[in-house]
């Protein structure tokens, strides 16, 4: 069920991506678009009542395993985030820059290239 | 000592050494950048028919991430490797006339380091990781000019890369959360044990259209035309010849044929991708009258062939798809390079204007025809045989129907390009092109260097397995049985 609500806000995301004309509200479809796929691989790894996957010492390794949450998507998720941050750093440049050239932030009077 | 992580390692410290020194030394940026293409090329011609495992950190496959090596794999590096030192030599010259060399170099790197880790990697998160390189690499070089054409196409191509990326990443998310592993290869293993289910088909999806997109796959190909004629002209060879190889066709075949192992749907899928690229790809480019533009246009058609071969799923099919492949990407970037020289000296990329500039400059007018010739598929070039081949193919496996788009496509390619050779480079001269000068030698040597390899690389497909001497260029088999033998793949890399 929460896959789908996260599957929802993905599509929020990319329709904000394709309908929207503002560039800057465009990044933000992305940046939605992103988070809901970085909440679905959260999700994917937790589990009711879990505890955080850090083994202590006399911890029994067959029990730890039924309580602990799956670590391995928390780490894709610092890896995406942090490519993320990265994109969306550039995304954000290239639209000031774009603002400097057209003076506008409306995609459909950016119409040099065509063909 | 294993040379796999070099492949990475090598291009990602001299991204990070040129911005370093190269403040106080001006000339460091282009000696480092030639010197680590060039050891690049050295390293991906030792590694021909050699193959491997390396295991990052020495954690074993399953567990820890791997990086592997196989025929398909040393195809890419030596094709993406050879048109990155072509690049880099052009860009000496070239890249005279923008602002940072530095910048320039880094970029470049990154996006070197970014493609030969995505040919190499045998993990899916770790894929996705080195795509980003690559992409953000080539975002980012796209948009290097800074004028109103550049930005306007580095944004839109920076949006359909990143809804790509997420693609992706909900597709690896998918596959994770049905299989509970990462490692392509136990994926593969696990797929084969216990079937597919919903999950799986739907991170299948989302690879096609995420993978199609990187590719410039028909219904996905949007950016691609705006986004290769913005960039400088070695950046858009390398994107043309090999950046969308490596990270659009490459993965899906890699994903396709090996983890989830193909049957007749998605080979279908393959082959009217490829088709329709094929053929609406030639048909776009006819009417283009921008050089570079044109010559975009074509790589969408040329990708189209390509899918198509592999598409067929019998070897001689895969043989062709792998051969246009892999010729693609040297006339390909080499008509950037003529297009650049162009634009280099007479300042002008619209056909209309050029004409006759054969007289003043014939070294890139020699080289250009040759890698026309090539493209249009007229023998003894190399594209004559990989569309040959792919065609042959398309009967044999009973598609006569695709074998009859590519003949109409190829024709239509031929035609295209005696158009660019008349307006360009025959004809007669313009008044005003008088005193055109050819471009510098550091900037024909590159282009003399691609055509040489136009036409030679016919020979690769000669039966010379066998005969000793020139056993270790044999580069096309090794990767043909890499893709034939499908999921086997898993036992390989999990037994090794």
């Amino acid at each position: 069920m929460i896959y789908i609500l996260c599957l929802i806000f993905f599509m929020v995301g990319l329709y904000g991506v394709l309908v929207k004309k503002n560039i800057i509200k465009i990044v933000l479809g992305l940046i939605i678009m992103e988070y809901a796929v970085n909440l679905f691989l959260i999700m994917l790894g937790y589990r009711e009542g879990g505890v955080a996957p850090i083994i202590s010492e006399g911890d029994s390794i067959t029990e730890f395993i039924k309580h602990s949450v799956d670590p391995l998507p928390q780490a894709l998720v610092l890896t995406s985030i942090v490519i993320g941050l990265g994109v969306i750093a550039l995304m954000v440049a290239i639209c000031i820059r774009l603002y400097e050239k057209y003076g506008t932030f409306d995609i459909t009077e950016m119409r040099r290239l065509k063909g | 000592m294993n040379m796999i992580p070099l492949f990475v390692a090598v291009p990602l410290a001299g991204a990070f050494i040129i911005p370093m020194l190269s403040r106080k030394f001006k000339w460091f940026p282009d000696v480092l950048g030639n010197l680590v293409t060039l050891a690049l090329v050295i390293m991906s011609f030792a590694v021909i028919g050699k193959s491997g495992v390396y295991s990052m950190g020495a954690w074993k496959a399953p567990i820890g991430i791997v990086m592997v090596l196989d025929g398909l794999s040393v195809l890419l590096l030596v094709s993406i490797n050879v048109i990155a030192f072509a690049s880099t030599l052009y860009s000496i010259k070239y890249m005279e006339q923008y602002t940072s060399k530095l910048r320039y170099y880094s970029l470049f790197l990154l996006m070197l380091a970014g493609m030969n880790g995505v040919v190499l990697s045998g993990d899916m998160f770790n894929l996705f990781v080195f795509l980003e390189i690559a992409s953000v690499a080539s975002y980012a070089l796209v948009g290097f000019g800074c004028e109103h054409e550049e930005l306007e196409a580095s944004f839109k191509y920076l949006v359909l890369g990143t809804v790509a990326s997420t693609f992706i990443l909900l597709g690896i998310g998918m596959t994770y959360g049905s299989i509970g592993s990462l490692n392509m290869a136990q994926i593969s293993e696990q797929i084969s044990q216990n079937g597919m289910n919903n999950a799986l088909l739907f991170a299948i999806a989302l690879f096609i259209m995420g993978f199609g997109l990187k590719a410039a796959l028909v219904p996905f190909h949007a950016w691609l035309p705006d986004a290769h004629p913005s960039a400088p002209a070695p950046i858009s060879s390398m994107l043309s010849g090999v950046l969308i190889k490596a990270l659009g066709i490459y993965t899906l075949v890699r994903f396709l044929f090996n983890v989830v192992g193909v049957d007749e749907r998605l080979l279908m899928i393959l082959m009217v991708l490829g088709a329709l690229s094929m053929v609406i790809g030639v048909m776009l480019a006819f009417g283009q009258w921008d050089f570079k533009r044109l010559l975009a246009y074509h790589s969408i058609s040329q990708v189209g062939y390509i899918i198509l071969g592999i598409g067929l799923g019998t070897p001689l099919g895969i043989l062709g798809g792998l051969f246009h492949l892999i010729n693609h990407s040297a006339f390909k970037s080499l008509l950037f390079l003529n297009a650049g020289a162009v634009e280099y000296s007479t300042g002008t990329r619209d056909l209309q204007e050029l004409g006759g500039i054969r007289e003043k400059m014939p070294v890139t007018a020699n080289t250009s025809l040759v890698a026309s010739m090539s493209i249009a598929g007229i023998p003894p070039f190399n594209g004559f045989w990989s569309k040959l081949i792919i065609i042959i193919a398309c009967v044999q496996a009973g598609r006569p129907v695709f074998a009859a788009l590519a003949v109409f496509a190829s024709i239509l390619t031929l035609a295209s390009f005696l158009k660019v050779q008349k307006y360009v480079f025959f004809e007669k001269l313009k008044e005003k092109w008088n005193d055109l000068r050819e471009v510098p030698a550091l900037m024909s040597l590159p282009m003399v260097l691609l055509a040489l390899l136009c036409i030679v690389m016919g020979v690769l497909l000669l039966p010379i397995g066998n005969t000793g001497v020139l056993e270790n260029i044999n580069i096309l088999e090794p990767a043909v049985k890499v893709i034939m033998d499908g999921t086997d793949y898993a036992s390989k890399i999990l037994g090794m």
